[in-house]
C-alpha cells in the first residue's frame, strides 16, 4: 500500500513575515550581539611598550624599514606587535564546544533519518505497493 | 568569477531548481538538458576563478595565528582537505549531477533537516564573505586616497554600504550582465597577481624580497600551525564548486576529477607564492593582520603603477567576489523557500528581471549591519565556519551514498578512488579545524553552532510542517538500500 501524500498547511502571509523575521532576528542575537558586547572576539592578550622604539619591539633594520613604507610607526606598531593570541588551553571549554558540535551533527542525523523516511515512503510508496510517479 | 560565484546557464535558478530548470519547467512534458560543453580546462577555470578572491585577502589572517611557517604549513593541510572534498563532491555531484550542489544533495542522500542546515551553510557562508568583501573596498578605498595625500577625509563605511547596495541592485536587475562582468574583472584580477610576482623578482632574493631578514621561526611554536589551519582554508574555500558544473561537463568522469585537480594543483603553487611574495616584503606581525595584504605588496615594491595595479587588482577581485556572493545566497535562500524550509515568499521571481528578488533584498539590512561594525577577521571566521560544517557533512554524507546506492545500483559518472579513506582524512582534518578555530575564536564557535542549533529546532518545531515530503526527492533512482 502507498503512503497518502502529506499535504502540508497553507501558511499566512503574515505567518511567512514573521518567519522571515524570526531568521534575521535569530542572525542578530546569535551572532551580531556577542559582537557588539564584545562576547566574543579574537582571545588576545595585550602587552604594553613604553616609549616604544623599533629595538624595543624587536624590529630589526629591514623590518623597521617596512613598518616605515607602509606609514607606520613604532607607537602605532607596538600595538599591533604587542597584541598576541592566548592559546592557553581549557579543556573543559574544548570538551563543552566538542559536546556541542558532536550533539548537533547526531541530531541532525537522527532527525534526518526520520523525517527521510517519510519522505521515502511517500516517494517510492511502500515495498508492495506502487511508487508514486 | 569569484569566490561564491554560481555557474552555469541555470543562473536564475540553481539549488533545487536545477532539477527543474526553468528551460524544463517552461515545456511541459520535455526535458531539456543543458548543454554538455565543457572540459576539465573549463572546469579548472571556474575553480581557479571562484577562489582567486582568497589571495587577495583573508589568508593572511593564518600568519598572525602561527607565523609565516605556520602559515605556509596550514596552507599545505588544508590542501589535503580540499582534494579530499573535490574527490567526494566529484564523484556525488557527478551523479546528483542536475541538482544544483551540495543543498541538493542533502535532500536526496541524508534528509531534509541536514537539507535545511546546508541551505544555512551556504547562505551564511556566502553573506559572511560578501560582508567581508564590502568591509575589504571600503578600507581599500580609503587606504588608497590616504597614501596618495588626496585632501579631506572619507567614511569608508560609506563605500561598504555603497558596495553592497549597488550590487544587490545589479542583482535585482538581473544576473547576466553582472556575471559577464565577474569574468572580466576577474581576469584582471589575475593578471595583477601575475604581474606582482614577476615584479618581485623571486628568482633573485634580496632584490626586492627580504625574507633573510623579516622571516621568523614559529612565533607561537607548533600549537601555532594547528591554530593557522583556521584561515588556512581560506586559501582554497569554494573550490568545491566546481563540481556544480557537472551537469554542463562533456565527460563528468574525466573532466570533474581532472580539472579539478589541477584547480586545486594551480591554487597551491599560487597560494604559495603569494605567501612568499608577501613574507618576503612585510614583517609578519603587520601581515598578521593586514586587511589588503597584495595591495600593501603592491606599495612596498615601491613601483607606483605596480600599487595602482593592485589596489584595481584587489578591488576587482572584492567587487566580483561580493556581486557572486549575492548571487549565490540568495538563490540558496530562494530555493529554500521554495521547498518550503523558509517561507514560500522567497521563492517568488521578478515577474519582469526574472530573479529572485526577494531573496536578493531580504539579506541586505543583515549585510549592511555586520559590515559597518564587525571586524574583518570576525566575518571571514563566521564563513569558514559554515563551510567547514558543510564539509564535515560531506565526509559523512559520501557514506552514506554508498551504503544506500552501493557502486553499480546507480550510473555514477565518478568514482573516486581509495574509499573510505578520502572522508577518513576530511572528517580528521575537519576536526583539527574546529581545535583551530577554537584557539582564539573559541566564542564565534559557540555562537555560530548556537545559530545552527536555534534554527534546527525552529525547522524540527515549526518549519517542516509545511514541507512536501514526497517533493524532496526527485532524482531518478532506485528506492535506497535499507528504506
Amino acid at each position: 500500500m502507498s503512503k497518502v501524500p502529506y499535504e502540508p498547511p497553507k501558511q499566512s502571509v503574515a505567518g511567512q513575515i514573521f518567519d522571515g523575521l524570526l531568521m534575521l532576528v535569530l542572525v542578530g542575537i546569535t551572532l551580531y550581539l556577542p559582537l557588539l558586547f564584545k562576547l566574543a572576539g579574537a582571545g588576545t592578550t595585550t602587552r604594553e611598550f613604553q616609549s616604544p622604539t623599533w629595538e624595543s619591539l624587536g624590529q630589526n633594520a629591514t623590518m623597521a624599514a617596512q613598518w616605515e613604507k607602509l606609514g607606520i610607526a613604532p607607537e602605532k606598531a607596538a600595538t599591533i606587535i604587542g597584541t598576541r593570541f592566548d592559546y592557553s588551553f581549557n579543556w573543559v571549554a574544548l570538551a563543552f564546544t566538542a559536546i556541542i558540535i558532536v550533539g548537533y551533527f547526531i541530531f541532525m542525523f537522527r532527525y534526518s533519518e526520520k523525517e527521510y523516511r517519510e519522505v521515502i515512503a511517500e516517494r517510492f510508496g511502500d515495498e508492495t505497493g506502487p511508487r508514486r510517479s | 568569477m569569484s569566490k561564491g560565484q554560481t555557474i552555469g546557464s541555470t543562473a536564475i535558478l540553481p539549488g533545487a531548481a536545477a532539477e527543474a530548470p526553468p528551460e524544463v519547467a517552461a515545456t511541459p512534458g520535455k526535458r531539456i538538458a543543458l548543454l554538455r560543453v565543457l572540459g576539465p580546462g573549463h572546469v579548472w577555470a571556474l575553480g581557479v576563478g571562484i577562489v582567486l578572491v582568497g589571495e587577495y585577502m583573508g589568508w593572511n589572517f593564518a600568519v598572525g595565528k602561527g607565523g609565516p611557517v605556520a602559515a605556509l604549513t596550514a596552507c599545505w593541510l588544508a590542501g589535503i582537505l580540499y582534494t579530499c572534498v573535490a574527490m567526494i563532491d566529484s564523484e556525488i555531484t557527478s551523479t546528483v549531477a542536475a541538482a544544483g550542489g551540495q543543498y541538493a544533495q542533502a535532500k536526496h542522500i541524508i534528509g531534509p533537516l541536514a537539507a535545511f542546515n546546508v541551505g544555512l551553510y551556504l547562505v551564511m557562508a556566502y553573506t559572511m564573505l560578501e560582508v567581508s568583501n564590502a568591509i575589504v573596498t571600503g578600507d581599500l578605498i580609503e587606504a588608497f586616497l590616504a597614501n596618495h595625500g588626496i585632501p579631506g577625509s572619507v567614511d569608508k563605511r560609506a563605500f561598504m554600504v555603497l558596495t553592497i547596495v549597488a550590487l544587490a541592485f545589479l542583482n535585482y536587475r538581473g544576473v547576466l550582465a553582472s556575471l559577464t562582468l565577474n569574468l572580466l574583472i576577474t581576469a584582471a584580477a589575475f593578471v595583477a597577481i601575475v604581474v606582482l610576482f614577476l615584479a618581485t623578482q623571486p628568482w633573485a632574493p634580496g632584490a626586492v624580497l627580504q625574507h633573510q631578514s623579516l622571516f621568523v621561526e614559529l612565533p607561537y611554536g607548533s600549537l601555532g600551525i594547528l591554530a593557522a589551519m583556521h584561515f588556512g582554508l581560506w586559501f582554497y574555500l569554494g573550490i568545491e564548486g566546481t563540481t556544480q558544473a557537472a551537469e554542463e561537463v562533456r565527460s563528468p568522469a574525466r573532466a570533474l576529477p581532472l580539472g579539478t585537480m589541477t584547480g586545486m594543483m594551480t591554487l597551491l603553487i599560487a597560494a604559495t607564492a603569494t605567501w612568499y611574495v608577501c613574507s618576503g616584503l612585510m614583517p609578519w606581525e603587520y601581515l598578521g593582520q593586514a586587511v589588503t595584504p597584495l595591495y600593501d605588496a603592491g606599495r612596498l615594491t615601491g613601483n607606483p603603477y605596480l600599487e595602482v595595479f593592485l589596489f584595481f587588482g584587489t578591488l576587482f577581485a572584492t567587487v566580483a567576489s561580493a556581486n557572486g556572493c549575492i548571487n549565490d545566497a540568495s538563490r540558496a535562500w530562494f530555493a529554500m523557500g521554495r521547498d518550503r524550509y523558509m517561507p514560500a515568499w522567497f521563492g517568488a521571481v521578478h515577474p519582469t528581471y526574472r530573479t529572485p528578488y526577494r531573496s536578493i533584498v531580504f539579506f541586505v539590512p543583515i549585510a549592511i549591519l555586520f559590515a559597518i561594525s564587525t571586524p574583518l577577521d570576525q566575518t571571514i571566521a563566521f564563513s569558514i565556519l559554515s563551510g567547514l560544517l558543510g564539509y564535515t557533512l560531506m565526509a559523512l554524507s559520501i557514506i552514506l551514498f554508498r551504503r544506500k546506492w552501493p557502486l553499480g545500483t546507480i550510473a555514477r559518472g565518478y568514482v573516486h578512488p581509495m574509499h573510505p579513506l578520502p572522508c577518513a582524512l576530511l572528517l580528521i582534518l575537519c576536526i583539527v579545524t574546529y581545535v583551530a578555530v577554537f584557539l582564539g575564536y573559541g566564542t564565534q564557535l559557540v555562537a555560530m553552532m548556537t545559530f545552527y542549533i536555534t534554527a534546527s529546532a525552529w525547522f524540527v518545531l515549526h518549519r517542516y510542517k509545511y514541507v512536501r515530503r514526497g517533493d524532496q526527492f526527485t532524482m531518478h533512482w532506485p528506492r535506497p538500500k535499507g528504506y
